[in-house]
Order: C-alpha cells, then structure tokens, then sequence
C-alpha cells in the first residue's frame, strides 16, 4: 500500500487514490463556469436557470393526479400544469434539472466524491439530521413559493439582470441564514 | 446576430428542451466543482468559516451581469427580451428570510440539492421531500394568502430604473461590491481559521 498522500498535493491524486477525494475548484473560478452558463442561458433562451419550478411541476402534476378537481380549481396548481408544450413535465424547467442531476453526478465522479452518506455535525445524529432536513426542505419550499424562485431563479438569475425583487430576496436569504445559524449550531459544528 | 436566439425563434420548443438538459449539465457540474453538493460546505457561509457561497454566487452574478452587459451595448442583445422576474417586494422579502432559515436549517437549497442527491447524499433526498411537502403547503393554503402574494407589485423593474440611474452606474457599483465583498470575505475565513486553531490547540 502506498501512504495516504498529504492534502492539496494534487489532482493527479485522484487517478491513483481513488479513495481520496479531489480538493474543490477555486470559488472564483467556478463562480466564472456557472456566470458562463448563466450568461449562455440568457443569450440561448432569454431567461435564467432555475430549480424550485421543477419541483413546483412535480406537485401539481401529483397533486392532479389525486385529485384533479382540486387541482383545477387551484390557481397555483393550475399555472403549473398548464406549462411546458403539450405536457407539464415537457418545461425548461424539467429538463435543465435532469442535466443538474447528470452534472452533478459526472463532477462529482471525476472527482471521486460520489459516496452514499449523511452530510451532518459531528453533535447530532443521522435521525436527527435527516428530520431538519427534510424541515428545511419544507421550509425552503414554501419559502421560495412565496418569493417566486429559489437562489437559482430569484438569486442567481434574477441578481444578474438586476432585478429589484430579486436583490431583495437576496438580501433577506443571507439574513435567515445568519439569523438561524446560532440556533442551527449543534447540527453543523 | 440576434440575441436571446429563442425569442427570436431561431429554434423550436423541442429544441429548447434539447438545450436546457445541455444547460442544466453545466449547472450542475459546476456547483459540484464548487463543492455545493455538500451541505456542510455551503453552511459553512454562516458561520464564516468558508464563505465559498458568497464568492461563488457573486463571481457568477458578475460574470453573466457583465457579459449582459457588453453584448447589450455591441447591439448583439436586446436586453428588454431577457426576462426579469416581476418586483412584488414584500412576499419576496418575507420568502427570502423564510428561505433563508430553510437553507440554514437544511443545509440546502433546492439547485444544491439535486447535485447532493446525484452524488450520493442521503441527507439532501430528505431535504427534497422537503421541499415538494412546503411546495404542497403553499399550494394548498395559496387560496387564503394570495392577496398577500400578489401585493406590492411593481412589475418589471432593476435596480436601475428604481434608483433612477444609468445602467452601467449599477453595473459598476455591483463589480465594486463583489470586490469589497471577496476582500472581506477572504479576510474573515483568514481570522476565523487563526481563532479556531487556537481554540483546538487550547481544547487539547
């Protein structure tokens, strides 16, 4: 066996180690792939990316399901299915977060970061990590319902073409987090 | 050359669908690389140990501004055809705060997600249930708060035309920011680093 190869030696490493994962991308420089993309998306399509409307589709086309009575005399709902060319899931939405998910997943490969865990503080166990978050996710849901788009659609997008809305939005998201995170402490520390 | 090419129909609806997986490929790889499938990572913003969120987020924002910008100004873009999310500002108050204890709270947001999920994060398909559970809520309640949704509306609107400014005045303050931001973020990660190591050193 070869000794563990120290930390930041490399990305060589990974071809050899395969257990070690590689060291991430500078923030800057991913920050310029991803405004690249962003910047491509608003020169192909004329809008920006996006995340919470897919899931918003995936809602509605459950909740027509079970009851489309319901969902039909339900604005909300109906705005969602009433998208995407013929059918719901035929959106912008829908197929650009199959690519996240194919994205992430071939990042993550290269990487050798794909690894089936529990991303929690050493402080909480994995029940309790899984309860907050499947409440942050809730909250997280709801929360980018009220704002119309999450930090991918509202944040990203919406802060690059300067939208008022969408700087405020941003503003406030720092705020929550900053805000929680004392409280939140026990879970990540 | 005309800019954005869909509404100028340069292509079709299956083609767009076509692009947007292509798109969304980028997108995810690049917040993988940037280490955003990891929950502790991004939170990690609030407690100013790595601010990689910040500087991720505002180095994009830059980016795509900029390139708006110039291809706007070389006539190759028309800006008024790239779609602005409409201002209602007290929902997207309330919602950014909401979203912002969610964030802490969960580790995620819902882009992040996706990408944790991909990668093997069991934590982040909780999450994702989450997510369509608070979605399902606002739907079902969205009858009884939708005066509230749809108030403070002021349409389309930037920062610009709200301050009463040239464009490129904003454009230049927001690069400024960034700046003054990546400065200040760098210089927290470097003080707080220094504190912790001493604390673990007095811990042992």
């Amino acid at each position: 066996m070869m000794p563990a190869s120290p930390r930041g030696s490399g990305r060589k490493e990974s071809m050899t180690t395969a257990r070690e994962p590689a060291p991430y991308m500078n923030p800057y420089l991913a920050g310029l792939g991803l405004g690249l993309v962003l910047l491509t998306t608003f020169v192909v399509m004329g809008r920006g990316l996006g995340a919470s409307g897919a899931f918003s589709t995936i809602v509605a086309v459950g909740v027509d399901a079970a009851a489309p009575a319901h969902a039909a005399g339900n604005e909300f709902y109906r705005g969602y299915l009433e998208n995407g060319f013929g059918s719901p899931f035929k959106s912008f939405l829908m197929f650009e977060v199959i690519g996240v998910l194919i994205g992430g997943f071939i990042s993550g490969s290269l990487a050798g970061r794909v690894k089936k865990t529990v991303e929690k503080g050493p402080r909480i166990s994995t029940k309790g990590r899984m309860a907050f978050a499947a409440a942050g996710g809730a909250l997280m849901g709801f929360g980018a319902k009220l704002a119309g788009g999450c930090t991918s659609g509202q944040g990203l997008s919406g802060g690059a073409v300067l939208g008022l809305g969408s700087w405020t939005f941003m503003i406030m998201v720092f705020v929550g987090g900053y805000a929680g995170a004392y409280f939140m402490r026990r879970q990540w520390r | 050359m005309s800019a954005p090419f869909y509404k100028y129909a340069l292509f079709g609806d299956e083609m767009s669908l076509i692009l947007a997986v292509v798109i969304g490929i980028g997108f995810g790889f690049f917040l993988e690389r940037a280490g955003f499938g990891s929950a502790r990572k991004l939170v990690a913003q609030f407690y100013f140990t790595d601010m990689a969120v910040f500087k991720v987020m505002f180095s994009a924002i830059v980016t795509a501004m900029l390139g708006l910008f110039y291809l706007s100004w070389a006539g190759l873009l028309d800006l008024s055809m790239v779609f602005v999310a409409p201002t209602y500002w007290l929902p997207q108050l309330v919602g950014g705060l909401v979203l912002g204890f969610g964030f802490i709270i969960g580790g995620y947001c819902p882009g992040t997600s996706l990408v944790a999920v991909s990668t093997g994060r069991l934590d982040a398909l909780a999450f994702c249930g989450g997510v369509l559970g608070g979605i399902f809520a606002y739907g079902e309640v969205y009858p009884s708060i939708a005066g509230f949704v749809t108030s403070t509306s002021m349409g389309r609107v930037t920062l610009d035309g709200w301050l009463g400014v040239r464009l490129s005045l904003v454009v230049f303050a927001v690069v400024l920011v960034a700046v003054l931001g990546f400065w200040g973020a760098t210089t927290v990660e470097r003080k707080l680093a220094r504190r912790e190591g001493a604390d673990a050193g007095a811990l042992t």
